[in-house]
């Protein structure tokens, strides 16, 4: 019955002069989503992209509903400029979608067409109540609306509504490293990060042996989900190891945190560099742990002069853990595997560390030699996302 | 880098005859051992020939054996089987605190059921007391369910003297894990006067997914799984003939390499823990002592240290090892084992598991004991 999606992506059409980029980002983006499926045509016009089907609604539904940037989807039927053929389409339109109550709506841009809006509502109105069982129309609130568009290369009729991801298409805002580890919260950032346009390479810690195998592991599964909302990801895995041991052996104990970070940061701010990414993105969230007080982060950001994106900055652990389990990280996230992050942890780390003292302590550590060591060791994979069956 | 495997009991490589039977049977002997034609009479005679390896192993007769997808197979139907099939004489069953998963899963899911079960506790060597299960015997126990041989840190119970006590103060069957001893230490079924007896192939260097339940003739148990009858009806579905052959070459060898195998393990053993305790400091053994336990299972705590990075700190320089258990090294919480014996939280978090098979070798022993020195040291050194 529906012989096309219509797909509405709100946001990026109030972008002036950068539209046609917007939007062109976004129709690759969904042919990369459709990929697999049969091929099909799309078409842009009005501000929509008209996505043909091919009996597969739900198929294509479901992919596309990863894709930032969709707003909304409604499966369309189609007639031919004549009355009785739109009523048949509207008739399966309204016993396709649920409720006991609709109003038709309709929109006459072409108006060689003989009916006028008004007089297109009330005869398909009439139509459908004496066509259908059960039914009322509310012109206040109705559970449905049928739309109707009489256009010049025919009439699109629909009802129904699926809600896209919203936000900007992956690749519009440019490039952002994620640091990740195997939490709960990072994977969360990156997906934040993605709807507002970032495509993602994304930065791991390894720490083997103190950490296993299976929790890089995880961190693959966890990009792995990310690459189904923006196509293959990059994942750089740093090895950690000699870094911490150094620390561990020449810094107070209190500091063990800040300084990690902060050697975090300075690598993260190389392989930015190397990404061609201007932004680093980490799963931080104030007061959820020492490292995450203002003056911690302060401290922590010294080392890097890149803008450091916490879209998580605000959000309650609640907030973090609803949004991973919509997207499907929440699972992989809480397999017991450690996170370097976890490991020598002091019992009391310090949460308001002076920078001086912070700066005092690194002086102990061969800060370049250590970083340049695991900037030569990283190791680069490409996380493909999970194949989606039809 | 070469390998020093020390996770037998986890599972084991299987050996170069067992690997040419099960690829045999694939390839040239595959047919359905209930075919009429003569490619299933074949296969039949091959399972009929793995029934007399794996018997023989235990002294059981070849129609004692019934064949299962492993051990965990095994251990569930001994439970269930007898619970269903004895249900209206009784509703008590007595196992101990430290079986494996695959039978105190199983007792939580009889006790859901309504069954009573009572968990006998274990000393610090792992034992349990026979005080303790005379006194937990009574009118309405049903079945009562030991392990030969302890998976995390090898300690053996009196099965003899527990097979005694069942039969003479109770009409309860008495079950024996014995996938951790088979192959391992000697015991005969009929002579030790067990009733039902759980075998796996994979820890005597036979295939995965394929193990056997001893069931002592005239004994009377309900199957778990129904259908086309096969194992005399009492395990339906087509017979992994493979496995099956694999599992009895496994077991003929074991049984003809019984007493070097057992005596080069003891030794390797013996050598290993007294210079582990000897040369690094603080070391402890966790279960019974070297000499009393199975041959191929040490456990082994060294102070400041958690298993888990030691795993993988040995894991680079080739050698594997395990925390307490394989099937506790995913979780977070302590093993159930090290638990029950009391020991202090971190010998419980620093419990390793060296477990030796019959391909190790006493070279073996000093490059391992000098990477568990080495690592230990860098371990105190941060």
């Amino acid at each position: 019955m529906y012989t096309s999606l219509l797909v509405r992506y709100g946001e990026i059409s109030l972008k002036g002069n950068n539209r046609p980029y917007f939007e062109d980002k976004l129709l690759a983006n969904m042919r990369r989503a459709l990929a697999g499926l049969p091929p099909r045509r799309m078409r842009k016009t009005f501000g929509r992209v008209f996505v043909e089907l091919h009996d597969d609604l739900e198929a294509v539904a479901r992919r596309l509903q990863r894709v930032f940037g969709i707003v909304s989807m409604s499966p369309v039927a189609t007639a031919p400029l004549e009355l009785e053929a739109i009523k048949k389409a509207a008739l399966a339109v309204l016993k396709d979608s649920p409720g006991s109550t609709f109003k038709v709506q309709a929109q006459r841009p072409n108006k060689r067409f003989p009916l006028t809006s008004p007089e297109v509502n009330q005869e398909l109105g009439a139509y459908l109540l004496t066509h259908s069982q059960g039914q009322r129309v509310d012109v206040h609130h109705p559970d449905r609306v049928i739309h109707v568009e009489i256009r010049d290369e025919g009439a699109y009729i629909y009802s129904r509504i699926i809600p896209g991801p919203g936000g900007l298409p992956v690749g519009v805002t440019g490039r952002g490293l994620l640091l990740i580890s195997g939490g709960i919260d990072s994977p969360v950032a990156g997906y934040m990060g993605m709807k507002r346009g970032l495509e993602l390479t994304a930065l791991h810690f390894h720490s083997f042996p103190f950490t296993s195998e299976r929790s890089k592991e995880k961190v693959i599964d966890l990009c792995r989900v990310l690459a189904g909302y923006s196509g293959p990801l990059r994942l750089v895995v740093a090895p950690f190891t000699n870094i911490q041991k150094a620390i561990r052996q020449n810094c107070p104990q209190e500091f063990y945190v800040t300084i990690m970070r902060r050697m975090m940061f300075r690598i993260a701010r190389a392989v930015a560099a190397k990404e061609e990414a201007p932004a680093i993105l980490t799963g931080e969230s104030l007061g959820q742990v020492a490292s995450q007080t203002l003056q911690s982060m302060a401290v922590i950001n010294k080392v890097v002069d890149l803008p450091v994106l916490r879209p998580l900055v605000a959000w309650d652990k609640s907030e973090i853990i609803e949004v991973a389990r919509r997207i499907g990280t929440y699972d992989i996230s809480i397999r017991p595997y450690e996170d370097c992050c976890t490991l020598f942890v002091p019992k009391h780390p310090a949460t308001k560390p002076p920078l001086a003292r912070v700066e005092a302590a690194e002086k102990n550590l061969a800060v370049v030699e250590l970083v340049a060591e695991c900037l030569e060791n990283l190791e680069i994979l490409t996380v493909e996302p999970e194949a989606d069956v039809v | 880098m070469a390998i020093i495997y020390l996770d037998n009991s986890a599972t084991t490589a299987a050996l170069p005859e067992v690997a040419i039977a099960v690829k045999e049977m694939l390839t040239e002997n595959y047919g359905n051992p209930s075919s009429l034609h003569g490619l299933g009479i074949k296969a039949e005679k091959a399972l009929g020939e793995a029934r007399r390896q794996v018997a023989g192993l235990i002294g059981a007769r070849p129609t004692e054996i019934y064949f299962t997808s492993g051990g965990t197979e095994a251990n569930n139907w001994a439970l269930l089987g007898i619970a269903r099939a004895r249900r209206r004489q009784g509703r008590h069953l007595i196992t101990t605190a430290i079986e494996h998963p695959s039978i105190l899963a199983t007792c939580r899911r009889l006790e859901a059921d309504g069954f009573e079960v009572t968990y006998l506790p274990a000393d610090a060597r792992g034992v349990i007391r026979l005080a303790d299960l005379e006194a937990a015997l009574r009118e309405d126990t049903i079945l009562v369910s030991v392990m030969s041989v302890n998976n995390e840190v090898g300690s053996r119970q009196p099965v003899a003297d527990i097979a005694r006590l069942v039969h003479s103060r109770s009409r309860a069957v008495l079950h024996v894990d014995h996938i951790q001893g088979y192959g391992k230490i000697p015991l005969n079924c009929h002579e030790a006067g067990i009733d039902l007896m759980s075998l796996s192939g994979h820890k005597i260097h036979g295939p995965k997914g394929v193990g056997a339940l001893y069931i002592k003739e005239g004994l009377r148990l309900e199957p778990l799984l129904t259908g086309g009858g096969q194992e005399a009806g009492q395990r339906s579905g087509t017979e992994n003939t493979a496995g099956i052959a694999g599992f009895g070459v496994a077991a003929q060898l074991a049984a003809a390499d019984f007493a070097r195998r057992t005596a080069r393990m003891q030794e390797i053993k013996l050598e290993l823990a007294r210079r582990l305790v000897a040369e690094i400091p603080g070391a402890v053994i966790n279960g019974p002592p070297p000499e009393e336990g199975a041959p191929n299972i040490i456990n082994v705590s060294f102070p400041g240290v958690r298993a888990e990075v030691l795993v993988h700190m040995l894991e680079q320089r080739g050698i594997y090892v395990s925390t307490g258990s394989a099937c506790h090294s995913r979780r977070e919480s302590a093993s159930h084992v090290l638990q029950a014996l009391h020991l202090e939280r971190w010998r419980q978090d620093g419990a390793i598991r060296i477990s030796l098979g019959a391909l190790n070798r006493l070279e073996e022993v000093e490059p391992t004991v000098e990477a568990f020195k080495e690592c230990v040291q860098e371990l105190w050194s941060l």
